[in-house]
């Protein structure tokens, strides 16, 4: 089952995990200033200065957390599954280690982004939970993301774990999908009314530029975050590495 | 600025516990992702470090 | 006449090379069964399970018929999920204790093929129950009679899409030595699409709606998961052995 299609050399660089060290301890800088300057912008401007909605007045401007929250833990996921496959393919420790450190950031975003869905509802829908496509599906890939930290932290050999954990998020992968349009249908099965959380297209651009900033801030700080992580696990693992060694004297 | 004055921007015309709940969940979430990572590798590094001194002191010993 | 005297009965005398696949097939699935009848006790568990989740509802909620006629889709459904999780845990388990499994990786037999033959046997002694035993459970919940064909042609369908993916979960934790409650974790999600168009069927045909599209819909994910599955679980098991 495991193909190696010939890939060209820089591909097999990236499996380095000194070389990981040394680009992402010089990426860090950028990514965190970019964050931090579109984070900062993009709050103030959604909070301050953006209309409120029509219907839903100010409560609206949860948005501003709550779709980037959905759409990076979406894409965490989706990181997660790919970067395991390359790890089943072909057997990159660096693959692994990302892998391994989406996990528990994959499942803050997806608390997240169900906490600030659950409390917008409260002044929207007049509930803290409804069961809506949109947040059903949340909890689904909340429910995703525990059982592959769960069973990753059930295997004792790091890079058993690291494989398993790899079949189970691509079954996952593959799964969601269907899962998405299941629930959906369903939730037009059950809900009297269909209530549209976000993202109208009519949206003014004062309102989705902000919107917009926000989410390319929040992938520039999962960015960061999910580098700090690799970082402090290729360490942990290269303890034994003479380059890890020299760091640890420099320190 | 869409609000007149600050106490209008913190009470959001009634909807202010709700949305600065949000914000600060947010944030929580974000310092934890940044802390931890830093606080994980700070470790590493004094446990490492005490671990090379007990080497370096355990050969200075072997060579006398 | 133990584990490995059926092992070796099985198999004919010829090479493994004449070994048709779907000779290769039948040997697999006539040792999980004859293993299966050796502990006849073992079966009933699942199938008792099932029953008391049914009556849990009417005690703990209302039994109410207007009530329960109304949930009762739902309940048959969630309580065979739950039923079919509960014996998913001791599907690889034996073979893997003994080094049966290990045998079986190293074999020349397609492992895929292997798998097939054990989630197949599987779902003739729990899943296929289950839908025979469901029409009782559907009067005990009353359910309304046109439901009651639905109910057991969307089991037919769906207990074999759930016995493949808890398959899945098995073959990743049948190394971990309290491998249950973690399986139900890791598999829960993947089973709420069947869940939705199971119930969703029944419930349709209570209305009077047709389920043709609904029993398509899970003809389609057991297909697909009848083609997947098996890599996955034949993935999931090399890992769990290598360990």
């Amino acid at each position: 089952m495991a193909k190696s299609w010939k890939m060209p050399k820089w591909f097999y660089q990236l499996g380095s995990p000194r070389w990981f060290y040394d680009i992402s301890g010089r990426l860090l800088p950028w990514f965190s200033v970019a964050a931090g300057v579109l984070l900062i912008a993009g709050a103030v401007w959604g909070l301050a200065f953006a209309p409120a909605d029509y219907q839903q007045g100010n409560s609206f401007r949860i948005i501003y957390i709550h779709v980037p929250s959905a759409v990076l833990a979406q894409s965490c996921y989706m990181l997660m599954a790919v970067a395991g496959a390359i790890n089943l393919i072909w057997k990159m420790k660096v693959a692994d280690m990302i892998a391994t450190c989406c996990a528990p950031i994959g499942i803050s975003l997806a608390i997240l982004a169900l906490a600030t869905g659950a409390i917008w509802g409260k002044p929207t829908w007049g509930a803290w939970w409804v069961w809506d496509a949109r947040l059903t599906s949340m909890l689904i890939l909340l429910f995703l993301f525990i059982g592959v930290y769960a069973l990753h932290s059930a295997i004792e050999d790091e890079v058993t774990a690291g494989k398993a954990a790899a079949v189970l998020s691509l079954v996952g992968l593959v799964n969601i999908p269907i899962i998405k349009y299941s629930v959906e249908w369903w939730n037009t099965l059950h809900q009297a009314s269909t209530f549209k959380v976000t993202e109208k297209p009519t949206m003014p651009p004062e309102m989705y530029l902000p919107l917009i900033l926000m989410v390319v801030g929040f992938y520039c700080f999962f960015a960061v975050t999910l580098m700090m992580r690799t970082r402090a696990e290729v360490l942990r693992r290269e303890k034994r590495a003479g380059w890890v060694r020299e760091l640890v004297e420099a320190n | 600025m869409y609000f007149s004055s600050f106490a209008e921007l913190v009470a959001m015309e009634g909807h202010g516990p709700y949305v600065w709940t949000c914000y600060a969940i947010a944030l929580t979430v974000i310092l934890f992702n940044l802390i931890s990572p830093i606080l994980k590798r700070r470790h590493f590094f004094t446990v490492q470090g005490r671990i090379l001194r007990r080497e370096r002191q355990q050969k200075q010993q072997q060579q006398l | 006449m133990t584990k490995e005297a059926v092992v070796q009965g099985g198999e004919p005398q010829e090479s493994s090379a004449e070994l048709s696949l779907s000779r290769v097939f039948l040997i697999a699935l006539r040792r999980d069964l004859l293993l299966a009848y050796r502990r006849r006790s073992d079966l009933v568990n699942p199938l008792v399970f099932f029953i008391m989740v049914a009556t849990l509802f009417p005690l703990g909620v209302s039994p109410e018929p207007v009530f329960l006629s109304e949930v009762a889709a739902g309940v048959v459904w969630v309580a065979a999920l739950l039923a079919t999780l509960l014996s998913m845990d001791s599907l690889f388990r034996s073979d893997f204790d003994d080094g049966t499994l290990e045998q079986l990786l190293v074999s020349p037999q397609p492992m895929a093929l292997l798998v097939v033959a054990k989630v197949c046997s599987h779902w003739l002694i729990s899943g296929f129950p289950l839908t025979v035993l469901a029409p009782l459970l559907g009067v005990m919940l009353f359910l309304p009679s046109e439901g009651m064909t639905a109910l057991v042609l969307s089991l037919l369908l769906g207990t074999p899409t759930l016995s493949l993916i808890g398959a899945i979960g098995a073959g990743l934790t049948v190394g971990l030595r309290k491998g249950g409650v973690l399986i139900t974790v890791l598999v829960m999600p993947l089973y709420i699409p069947v869940l939705i168009f199971g119930t969703g069927a029944v419930q349709a045909a209570v209305a009077g709606l047709p389920i043709g599209g609904y029993l398509a819909i899970l003809g389609a994910i057991l297909a697909l998961g009848f083609v997947l599955a098996p890599l996955a679980i034949a993935a999931a098991l090399r890992i769990s052995v290598s360990n």
